[in-house]
């Protein structure tokens, strides 16, 4: 019997690398991140821009009013009016280019920081802040939009995603699915599990993983040995890809044709996005404990997304400072009415927090509601309870 | 009517469900072309196709992760776990997920899975393989959990449980597989998810018990009826939601009340039962409730017989609450 067993061994060849993959391996996952724009703005060499200036103005002008409530909703925090707050500055290109890639029907999974990317694909802002405010309704999303939620476990996500787009295979659906994660989430055993079920199942799905270059304090380099956590593509035999994540364009035309694949059977992808988190964690984050302010400098001064697609429109002749300051004025008042219409949202009274554990409250739970309400109603009253 | 074991009235509610709606589908390991480490879904890939029999990759939280996704997009996956204490790889889908998608959602979304799973001792199974781990889902709200005892509820409750709007654990007791046939209608019936069952009536002590101990309560009983003791023994069937008023009509009748299960005693699902029958019915009582069940140790599987209870445990608490006097 060991015989046989090593006759088998020593009959056993490893595969041998094919032309094709070697060559994945090198262009697809190690060299420059993919990219459209050159940091200020000029086409890098031998590029076209295909895209419409309708299109390309739309792009600027959800990054622009990303970067505006981002900003109105930190200081929403610091006046107490949120529990907390997670900052999607730097980040904009990433969340846009992936969002404004999806069709209505296809299906976003984002976490706490891509509010961003679920306002474009159709969630209500208010949805967002009443999300950190702790409201009930904040995953309640119109019946129409096809976001689900702002995940809070880290990389959760990424199954369920997994699960719509079989979902949808198996309902022969045209669409796909789009999980948006960061770089701490690759070391997350929801990242493994989701991603092998979607390459056994080619599913529809596309994962965009933000690697903003750290998690809270913890830098990129600590979370992988992986010289690129596009490269994890190649181990679940799906497609790779590795792109400047601050090049809206670029994001934008490997998430779409990531989608494209995804519908026509081709199986799923993972797109590195390669960003910045130019702002702290949280609102109770320093940031200032764990990376120095030459980095955040060289982010914010040189590889600003903003400053990039708004580099171009100028270079191509489609903008100019009087629109900039219109957009953004209308942006601004825009905002403030959301907000505004946000904190008055009323909470749901105590009761209804047992209607919707399950479709039918159990006896257990129509008796602490009834004793929930007698409690209320003592109180409203004046009678004290310890 | 056809005689049929617990494992094969699964298979046969799984086949019903399959047949009466085409949103059901199973997942899991093994459960395809080996249909089933235990042969729950033996059959099911011939009939019903690979793209409604999936044998996933190894990974419960891949698997519940996913049949999360697939029931919010509506469909009804019903996922096997090959043995409840692996489902502690897939808690953070199940406790954190699953449970609160409605919830969170305030009704938006729901997700309508079955996790089925087979749990408890006395097969002389390893570890992992033998943990009785219901009281973890039982502290969940927005998980229902259920727990058969025998073939007639267990095709009922399942069905009942695939039907359910909330995702639904549903424990097989690994031991009652193939611990006898009965008789059972063919075709679709339920038994609804909350209603627990007197399977003996009696009138000295009301006993309580679910899925593999209700066997241990029932010879108790006919032990005991032979020194004239007489024993109701309740089968809960369902956890979540608990049949509170049928304890409570029980216990005012008997006045004593002993719970048994096999995990480990404290805040096991026994205390909860103890604690509704202090609050419903305490006048009614003439001893404490007694609780028969697990030790708090962690029973290496070679030593499951000095750990599970047995008839004589459970005769020596009913001995113990009607010697209690009042003073």
């Amino acid at each position: 019997m060991a015989n046989t067993a090593q006759e088998q061994n020593e009959g056993f060849q490893p595969p041998q690398p094919t032309r094709q993959t070697l060559q994945a391996t090198s262009s697809t996952y190690f060299s420059q991140p993919f990219s459209v724009l050159a940091p200020d703005g000029t086409p890098q060499p031998g590029i076209q821009i295909e895209e419409s200036a309708d299109l390309l103005l739309k792009m600027y002008r959800w990054m622009v009013y990303g970067r505006i409530f981002d900003a109105r909703l930190l200081n929403l925090q610091r006046q107490g009016r949120m529990f907390t707050y997670a900052p999607i500055i730097g980040q904009e290109a990433a969340q846009i280019g992936s969002s404004l890639a999806l069709r209505q029907e296809d299906w976003l999974f984002g976490s706490y920081r891509d509010g961003l990317a679920c306002v474009a694909h159709g969630l209500p802002l208010e949805h967002v802040i009443l999300f950190f405010r702790g409201h009930p309704k904040a995953m309640m999303v119109p019946p129409d939009v096809n976001v689900f939620g702002q995940q809070i476990g880290i990389a959760e996500q990424i199954p369920h995603a997994v699960g719509v787009a079989w979902g949808m295979q198996l309902r022969k659906q045209r669409s796909a699915t789009l999980a948006l994660c960061g770089d701490g989430a690759t070391s997350e055993g929801a990242f493994h599990e989701g991603l092998n079920f979607a390459g056994v199942l080619k599913a529809p799905f596309v994962l965009v993983c933000q690697n903003n270059g750290l998690a809270i304090s913890v830098p990129r380099a600590k979370q992988t040995a992986s010289e690129t956590l596009a490269q994890k593509a190649l181990a679940y035999g799906i497609a790779g890809r590795y792109v400047d994540g601050n090049d809206v364009i670029a994001m934008y035309r490997e998430v779409r044709a990531a989608l494209e694949r995804a519908r026509h059977g081709e199986g799923p992808t993972l797109i590195e996005a390669v960003t910045y988190r130019l702002g702290p964690h949280s609102a109770s984050d320093d940031p200032k404990r764990y990376r120095s302010d030459a980095e955040l400098t060289m982010w914010q001064d040189e590889r600003d997304p903003l400053a990039r697609l708004h580099g171009y429109l100028l270079h191509a002749g489609l903008w100019d400072e009087q629109r900039q300051q219109q957009l953004a004025s209308e942006l601004r008042d825009e905002i403030t009415h959301v907000i505004s219409n946000a904190v008055m949202e009323p909470f749901p009274e105590p009761e209804a927090l047992f209607d919707y554990v399950y479709a039918t409250p159990t006896q257990t739970q129509v008796e602490q509601r009834q004793a929930l309400s007698a409690t209320l109603q003592s109180s409203k009253k004046g009678v004290r309870f310890p | 009517m056809t005689q049929r074991n617990l494992i094969e009235a699964v298979n046969d509610a799984l086949t019903v469900a399959m047949s009466e709606d085409e949103r059901v589908m199973i997942m899991g390991e093994d459960v395809g072309r080996n249909g089933g480490v235990f042969r729950a879904t033996n059959g099911l890939i011939e009939r019903f196709g690979d793209e409604r029999v999936v044998d996933t990759p190894l990974a419960e939280a891949g698997i519940v992760g996913s049949a999360i996704g697939l029931a919010v997009y509506g469909l009804r996956p019903v996922a096997e776990i090959q043995f409840l204490g692996f489902s502690m790889q897939a808690f953070a889908q199940l406790l954190l997920q699953a449970a609160r998608i409605r919830m969170r959602s305030l009704g938006r979304f729901s997700c309508p899975l079955v996790l089925r799973a087979p749990f408890g001792g006395g097969v002389r199974s390893l570890e992992l393989h033998s943990d009785a781990l219901e009281a973890h889902f039982v502290h969940t709200p927005g998980l229902k959990v259920v727990a058969p005892a025998n073939p007639y509820d267990a095709k009922g409750l399942l069905l009942a449980a695939i039907e359910d709007p909330d995702p639904v654990i549903y424990l097989e007791p690994l031991r009652g597989y193939r611990a006898g046939r009965s008789e059972i209608p063919d075709g679709y019936y339920t038994v609804p998810l909350g209603k627990a069952a007197i399977v003996r009536e009696g009138t000295d002590v009301t006993v309580i018990a679910w899925s593999a101990m209700v066997a241990v309560a029932l010879e108790a009983a006919e032990m005991l009826a032979d020194e004239g003791i007489s024993l109701e023994v309740i089968d809960l069937r369902t956890l979540v939601p608990l049949d509170t008023a049928t304890i409570v009509r029980s216990v005012q009748k008997t006045a004593h009340a002993i719970v048994i299960h096999e995990a480990p005693r404290t805040a096991g699902v026994g205390a909860e039962i103890v604690a509704q029958i202090n609050e419903r019915a305490l006048y009614s009582l003439e001893a404490p409730v007694a609780r028969v069940t697990g030790y708090d140790i962690i029973p290496p599987a070679g030593m499951e017989d000095s750990y599970l209870p047995n008839a004589t445990r459970v005769m020596q608490a009913v001995h113990a609450v009607l010697d209690e006097q009042e003073p």
